[in-house]
């Protein structure tokens, strides 16, 4: 296959950045999209420019490092992958693909196709913990009788893996999708019940204070979310945020 | 937002049903509801929290807009918003603004015509004085460009409603499995009925 690639260059954080045209040739439709970057860049080596810098890790979808706004769309057209698990053979021979950074204020170019997405991290340090006295006498986990719908939607929103395609895909750049199924995966459970409202309540206003935009509940997030996470999330937030924010003291 | 589009929501269907009568060209009804709504002291109160909602709606849409703006310094080069959103739920703002200024001139029409205007009265069968507005409304709606103003803002307000009304019930955190999609299908039926019978008076009136 043959493809003519529209990739954003950026060399740096505060640099100008824009659109680099490059054709890349003898692709196969079973390459996933990253080794197809990866040709790509093999052949810019060789011509003596600078290769696309972007991010991956695992390669097998669980990892959540893989970015990419590919042809206007997080992780690419395809839906419940990510950018490693997409395959070529998705594109037509002779597509013209246009890839961009996950665009966000809150989440900084750093250079090319890789952003700075540790905003998530100070999200989750805000609240996304369980307290558990771990001097010892640890707690057995399965000594508490957990229902088991609460255990099923506890871990559905535990399979989030924070790879920033809600708020890249999201027209306001909200991580409420993100935000939600942590604050999810937690509260749902007897032992994150303890310090549920004051979870909800720092999560969220670290959240704000990154700069993520707000919810307008268009849906697009759980639509490109590779792990299908439901917005009933965000309603079960901003239940619990309601209800914390009138009885916090 | 959430909170004041619900409270606008009632609204709107107190006021079909007070402008019915426009329909059946009832116009001792319709100008009886006009002065039971202008003189009423409860319908004054909730009259009062209505425009503070209007006015907090519009205030909250344009900070909320603003705001998520901010969110992304950079657009991308290439976005693909209907892949995985509903065309409503992507233009609320421009919807919402479209409606703000569909109200403007229609209270300016009618509203301040009938608080502060020179609305010409006449004694009524019951023997109360009324204002007739019912034929300066007939009237208004004979300028062609006029009834197709308020009906393009009424398809506008459709559309505001298709997305806004099921939305507001989760962003106050009101999704259940059983209830959501009834929420759901009665919210577009709403926003399709609502606007329609609204759009079909300026029609209705043009054409008569």
């Amino acid at each position: 296959m043959k493809f003519t690639i529209n990739v954003w260059r950026q060399s740096g954080p505060k640099e100008k950045g824009g659109i680099a045209t490059y054709k890349v040739n003898n692709i196969s439709d079973d390459m996933s999209f990253l080794e197809m970057i990866d040709v790509l860049n093999e052949q810019l080596i060789i011509q003596d420019i600078e290769p696309v810098v972007f991010d991956h890790d695992c390669r097998e979808g669980i990892c959540g490092m893989c970015s990419m706004f590919i042809n206007g769309e997080a992780h690419g057209p395809g839906r419940g992958v990510t950018t490693c698990q997409l395959h070529m053979r998705e594109f037509q021979d002779g597509d013209t693909i246009t890839i961009e950074p996950f665009r966000a204020k809150a989440f900084p170019i750093i250079k090319d196709l890789m952003v700075d997405r540790s905003a998530f991290d100070r999200i989750i340090q805000a609240g996304g913990y369980v307290s558990v006295n771990t001097s010892g006498n640890l707690p057995d986990a399965n000594a508490t009788p957990i229902e088991k719908q609460d255990a099923d939607a506890a871990f559905d929103a535990a399979t989030c893996i924070g790879c920033g395609a809600c708020v890249a895909t999201c027209k306001n750049a909200s991580a409420m999708l993100f935000t939600s199924a942590k604050v999810s995966q937690l509260s749902l459970l007897p032992q994150g019940k303890i310090e549920a409202s004051e979870r909800v309540l720092n999560m969220v206003k670290q959240m704000d204070l990154e700069g993520f935009g707000n919810c307008t509940n268009t849906g697009a997030c759980e639509v490109e979310c590779p792990k299908g996470i439901s917005i009933e999330n965000i309603a079960r937030m901003n239940r619990d945020y309601i209800s914390a924010s009138l009885s916090s003291k | 937002m959430a909170l004041t589009g619900l409270f606008l929501c009632s609204f709107l269907v107190v006021h079909l049903i007070g402008n019915l009568p426009l329909l059946s060209g009832d116009k001792e009804a319709f100008n009886g509801y006009a002065h039971f709504m202008t003189t009423f002291p409860l319908i004054k109160i909730v009259s009062y929290l209505l425009y503070g909602s209007i006015v907090l709606h519009s205030i909250d849409g344009i900070l909320l807009t603003r705001k998520n703006k901010a969110a992304r310094e950079t657009d991308y080069v290439k976005y693909n918003g209907k892949a995985n959103a509903s065309w409503s739920s992507r233009n609320m703002a421009i919807l919402g603004t479209l409606t703000l200024v569909f109200l403007i001139i229609h209270m300016k029409s009618f509203w301040y015509e009938m608080h502060f205007g020179s609305v010409p009265t006449y004694i009524s069968e019951e023997g109360v004085e009324l204002k007739d507005l019912y034929t300066i409304t007939v009237a208004a709606f004979q300028e062609l460009w006029y009834a197709l103003f308020y009906v393009i803002s009424m398809m506008g307000l459709g559309f505001h409603l298709w997305h806004g009304f099921a939305s507001s019930f989760q962003t106050l955190g009101l999704s259940h499995s059983k209830y959501t999609p009834i929420i759901e299908i009665f919210g577009k039926s709403f926003s399709v009925i609502v606007s329609l019978a609204f759009a079909s008076i300026p029609i209705y009136l043009l054409l008569s």
